[in-house]
C-alpha cells in the first residue's frame, strides 16, 4: 500500500512538474524575446536620446506588453532623476528691417521717452537683426505653487530678467496670488508675450504709456467671481522700476495697478473680453536726455503723480468656434495719462536756456491719450492678414512761468499716427513668418517713416499654453 | 430678520448641494458623466463636436466655468495641452488642479496606441503618451466609466451608491450594444481605408480595419494638393474602400481624394453632439452605419 501511495505520489508530483517545466520553457523563450526586444529598444532609445536636447530631459523606457506586440511604448522620464526637470521652452525671433529714416534717432514727438528702448517696440536697427530670444522655464513647485522664469536674451548680448514669479494654485475661492517680477495684468496685450503678438512691434500706445509693456515687481492678487459670466478683479503693488514710474527710493509700493475684466461667449462662434485698468505711480525723478532750444544737451526730470487709465476689449470670431480654418480677431485699447508734479531741466554746460548746470524747476501738468485698433483675419489655414491703426494725442503740457515751451522741444504738442498692414504664414503653430509694412509719423511733422519688416517667430521645446 | 438670514444661508448652501458640477474638455466625457450620474451631475463640455479639440482658446467663459467645477474631466495624453493648463491656473480653483481628486484624465485608464518611438516636432503634432483620440473605440468607455464612477463617488460620497449603480446599468447596456455593433460591423474587418487626420487608431483597432494612408502629411499639418496627389498614387495599390474624416475636419481634402480615388468620403461624428450623434449610443450607431454604408 505504502509503495502504491509513494508511486502515486511520485507520479502525481511528476505530472505536476511537467506543465511547470513546459511553462518554464515557455517563460524562458518569452524572457529571451523580451530581452531581445528590450535590447533593440535600448538601441533605439540611445539613438533617440542623442537627438534630443539635453534640457528636454526625456528619457524613454520601453515596455512590451504581451497582448499587443504592435503597441510601441515609450514613456517619458520614468524613474529617472531628471524626470522632475521643468518645462523648458525657447522662442527665437529675428527680423530683416528696412526704414526710410535712421532708427537710431527715433523719438516720439510730444511724449516723454519711455525708458530704455527695447526690441519689441519700433525698429531699433536696420538690416538683419536678432530680436529678443525668450527662454522660459516653468514647473509646479509643490501642490500649492507654480514657478515661472522668462529670460530675454537681447541682440546686445545682455540677459534681461523679463519675468520670474511664483503663482499660487491652491488658495481657493477664486483667488490667485502672484509674487516676483511679472507682466502686469493691465489692459489686454500687456500679459501676452511678444512671440504671440499679431504684429512685429508693440502698439504705439503701449510704447508711449508703459514703455512697450508694464512689468510689476511685487505682488498681484486676483479674484475670479463665481459667476457664469467671466469677471476678474485684480490688484497689484510693487517696485516702480518700469516706466512710467522711476527713481523713487522708499519702502512699500512704488507703483499700484488695479484692473477688472469681464468676458463671455455669444453663441458658439463668438467670444469677447473687455476691461478697465488703472495705474498709479509717483516717480521721484524720472529723467530723459533732451536738447534745449539752442540744441544744447539737457537732462529733464519729472517728479510727481502719474496716473494712467486703460480701457481694452477683444472680440474673436471663428465659425462654430473652430479657429483652425478661418477666424477673425478684433482688438483695441485706449490709454489716458494724467501727470501732475514738478519738472526740472538742466544743461551739462554751465550756462544755457534751462539755467545751465544749476537748472530750472517748474510745476508741470499734462494729459495725454492714445489708442490702437487692429483686426487680424485668418482666411485659410496658416495664412493671416491684419491691419492696425495707431493714434496718439500728446496734448499741450502746462508749465508755470519759469520753464517755457522752447526749453522742452521734445514735449511740443503732436499727434502721431501709424498705419500698419501685416501678412503672415505659419507652417505650424510653432513657426511663423511675417511681412509687415508701417507708415509712422511719430517723429513729428514732415518726418514720416516707412518701416518694412520681414520677421520670423519660432517656438521650440515645451511650449506653454497661450492666454485668450 | 433671523428668517431672512436663514433663507439667505439656505440659498447659499443649496447650489453647493444641488449637483456635482462636472466640466469636461470634450463632449464624450460629459456624456459619459451624465450616463453614470444622471440627475446627480451637471455636466458641460468646453468644446463641441465641430471644434478641433487640439486648438481651443482659453476663453474667458471656460475659465469662469472651471472656477465653479467640482470635477474637471480631460482626455489627457496632451490633447488639451494648448489651452487647459491656462484655464486651470486662471480658474483659482484648487479642486481641479493636476494631482487633485477633482482632476480626472481618461487616457490613463486605457491602452494607448500610436505611442511614438521618438519625440520630435519634426514629426508634426505628436503626443508623447500616444494617440489621444481614445473615444473612437467604444470599449474604452467601460474602462473610463469605471474609473470615473469611482472618482465621482469619492468626490460626492452621499451619492456614491447612485454612481456605482449608474455605472453598472451603463456597463450592462453598453456590453449588449457592443456585441450588436461588433456583429453588424463584421463586414468591415480587414477593410482598407484612408483617414484625413490620424484620429481613428482606436476605431480601426476595434473593428479590425486597416489604415493604409493619412491625408495629413504629419499629424495636425494641412495637406497640400501635391501631397494629396502623392497619397492618391501610393494608396492606389492597397485599394482603399473609403476616405474618413471627422465632422470638425475641413471637407476639401477628403472630398478631393474621394473624387480622385473614386471612393466614398465618409464623415464620422467623432464625438457626441455632431449631427446624428446626440448621445453615446447614437455616436457609435451612426459611426457603424456610415462605415457599413460605404462598403455596401
Amino acid at each position: 500500500m505504502k509503495h502504491v501511495s509513494l508511486l502515486a505520489l511520485a507520479a502525481a508530483s511528476a505530472l505536476g512538474a511537467l506543465p511547470a517545466l513546459a511553462a518554464d520553457a515557455g517563460l524562458q523563450t518569452l524572457r529571451e524575446e523580451i530581452t531581445q526586444m528590450r535590447k533593440s529598444y535600448e538601441q533605439r532609445i540611445e539613438a533617440l536620446e542623442r537627438r534630443l536636447v539635453q534640457a528636454e530631459a526625456t528619457s524613454t523606457q520601453a515596455k512590451t506588453t504581451a497582448d499587443k506586440a504592435a503597441t510601441q511604448t515609450a514613456r517619458a522620464g520614468e524613474g529617472k532623476a531628471n524626470a522632475f526637470n521643468p518645462e523648458i521652452g525657447l522662442n527665437l525671433q529675428g527680423a530683416l528691417t528696412k526704414t526710410t529714416r535712421d532708427p537710431a534717432n527715433w523719438t516720439m514727438q510730444g511724449f516723454v521717452p519711455p525708458g530704455e528702448p527695447d526690441e519689441i517696440g519700433p525698429p531699433r536697427r536696420r538690416g538683419f537683426t536678432a530680436q529678443e530670444t525668450e527662454l522660459t522655464v516653468a514647473a509646479n513647485v509643490d501642490p500649492n505653487f507654480r514657478g515661472y522664469l522668462n529670460l530675454a536674451l537681447t541682440p546686445g548680448n545682455a540677459v534681461e530678467l523679463e519675468e520670474a514669479y511664483f503663482q499660487t494654485l491652491g488658495l481657493g475661492a477664486g483667488v490667485t496670488v502672484k509674487g516676483g517680477r511679472f507682466l502686469s495684468g493691465i489692459g489686454y496685450q500687456n500679459e501676452i508675450h511678444p512671440h504671440a503678438w499679431d504684429f512685429a512691434d508693440a502698439p504705439l500706445a503701449y510704447t508711449a504709456f508703459v514703455g512697450n509693456k508694464l512689468t510689476t515687481e511685487g505682488v498681484q492678487v486676483k479674484w475670479l467671481a463665481p459667476t457664469e459670466t467671466f469677471l476678474e478683479l485684480g490688484l497689484e503693488g510693487g517696485r516702480d522700476n518700469s516706466f512710467p514710474g522711476g527713481a523713487r527710493n522708499k519702502s512699500g509700493t512704488g507703483i499700484g495697478a488695479a484692473f477688472a475684466h469681464v468676458g463671455g461667449d455669444v453663441g458658439p462662434s463668438n467670444s469677447w473680453r473687455a476691461g478697465l485698468s488703472y495705474i498709479a505711480t509717483r516717480p521721484g525723478g524720472r529723467s530723459y536726455e533732451g536738447v534745449d532750444a539752442a540744441g544744447l544737451a539737457t537732462t529733464v526730470s519729472f517728479a510727481g503723480d502719474s496716473r494712467t487709465a486703460v480701457a481694452d476689449f477683444v472680440w474673436k470670431w471663428a465659425p462654430n468656434g473652430n479657429a483652425k480654418e478661418r477666424n477673425f480677431k478684433l482688438q483695441g485699447e485706449y490709454f489716458r495719462r494724467n501727470e501732475d508734479g514738478r519738472l526740472s531741466c538742466a544743461e551739462r554746460d554751465t550756462s544755457g536756456a534751462c539755467g545751465g548746470a544749476a537748472g530750472l524747476a517748474d510745476s508741470y501738468r499734462s494729459t495725454q491719450s492714445g489708442y490702437y485698433l487692429q483686426g487680424v483675419y485668418q482666411f485659410m489655414p496658416n495664412w493671416r492678414i491684419g491691419y492696425r491703426y495707431d493714434r496718439l494725442d500728446s496734448g499741450t503740457p502746462s508749465f508755470g512761468p519759469t520753464l517755457v515751451a522752447t526749453d522742452l522741444p521734445q514735449l511740443a504738442s503732436w499727434k502721431p499716427v501709424r498705419n500698419t498692414v501685416m501678412a503672415d504664414y505659419a507652417t505650424s503653430e510653432f513657426a511663423r513668418l511675417r511681412f509687415q509694412v508701417a507708415r509712422d509719423t511719430s517723429r513729428g511733422a514732415g518726418l514720416a517713416d516707412t518701416q518694412v519688416w520681414l520677421q520670423y517667430v519660432m517656438s521650440l521645446g515645451a511650449h506653454g499654453a497661450h492666454k485668450f | 430678520m433671523r428668517k431672512l438670514v436663514c433663507l439667505m444661508l439656505l440659498a447659499l448652501a443649496l447650489p453647493a448641494q444641488a449637483a456635482l458640477k462636472v466640466f469636461s474638455t470634450v463632449p464624450e466625457w460629459a456624456a459619459l458623466a451624465r450616463e453614470i450620474g444622471g440627475d446627480k451631475v451637471e455636466a458641460t463640455s468646453a468644446t463641441t463636436a465641430l471644434q478641433d479639440p487640439h486648438h481651443v482658446d482659453a476663453r474667458p467663459s471656460l475659465i469662469a466655468r472651471a472656477r465653479n467645477a467640482d470635477l474637471l474631466l480631460a482626455t489627457g495624453a496632451e490633447l488639451e495641452v494648448g489651452w487647459l493648463p491656462v484655464v486651470q491656473r486662471e480658474s483659482g480653483n484648487p479642486r481641479i488642479q493636476a494631482g487633485q481628486p477633482g482632476y480626472f484624465e481618461a487616457a490613463g485608464l486605457v491602452r494607448m496606441l500610436d505611442v511614438p518611438a521618438r519625440l520630435d516636432r519634426a514629426d508634426g503634432d505628436v503626443h508623447a503618451a500616444g494617440n489621444p483620440h481614445i473615444q473612437t473605440d467604444p470599449r474604452n468607455f467601460l474602462a473610463v466609466g469605471e474609473g470615473l464612477a469611482a472618482r465621482m463617488a469619492q468626490l460626492d460620497p452621499p451619492n456614491a451608491a447612485a454612481y456605482r449603480a449608474g455605472y453598472a446599468a451603463f456597463a450592462e447596456r453598453w456590453r449588449t450594444q457592443l456585441k450588436r455593433w461588433e456583429v453588424q460591423a463584421a463586414p468591415l474587418k480587414g477593410v482598407a481605408v484612408v483617414s484625413q487626420h490620424k484620429a481613428w487608431a482606436y476605431l480601426y483597432d476595434w473593428l479590425g480595419m486597416r489604415e493604409v494612408a493619412a491625408l495629413e502629411p504629419k499629424p495636425g499639418v494641412e495637406p497640400s494638393l501635391a501631397h494629396l496627389a502623392r497619397v492618391r498614387d501610393q494608396a492606389a495599390q492597397s485599394r482603399p474602400r473609403m476616405v474618413i474624416r471627422a465632422a470638425y475636419n475641413p471637407a476639401r481634402p477628403a472630398e478631393w481624394f474621394a473624387q480622385e480615388a473614386k471612393v466614398p468620403a465618409v464623415v464620422l461624428p467623432f464625438t457626441v453632439g455632431a449631427p446624428e450623434a446626440d448621445n453615446l449610443t447614437a455616436l457609435f450607431e451612426t459611426t457603424v452605419q456610415r462605415l457599413l454604408k460605404a462598403v455596401r
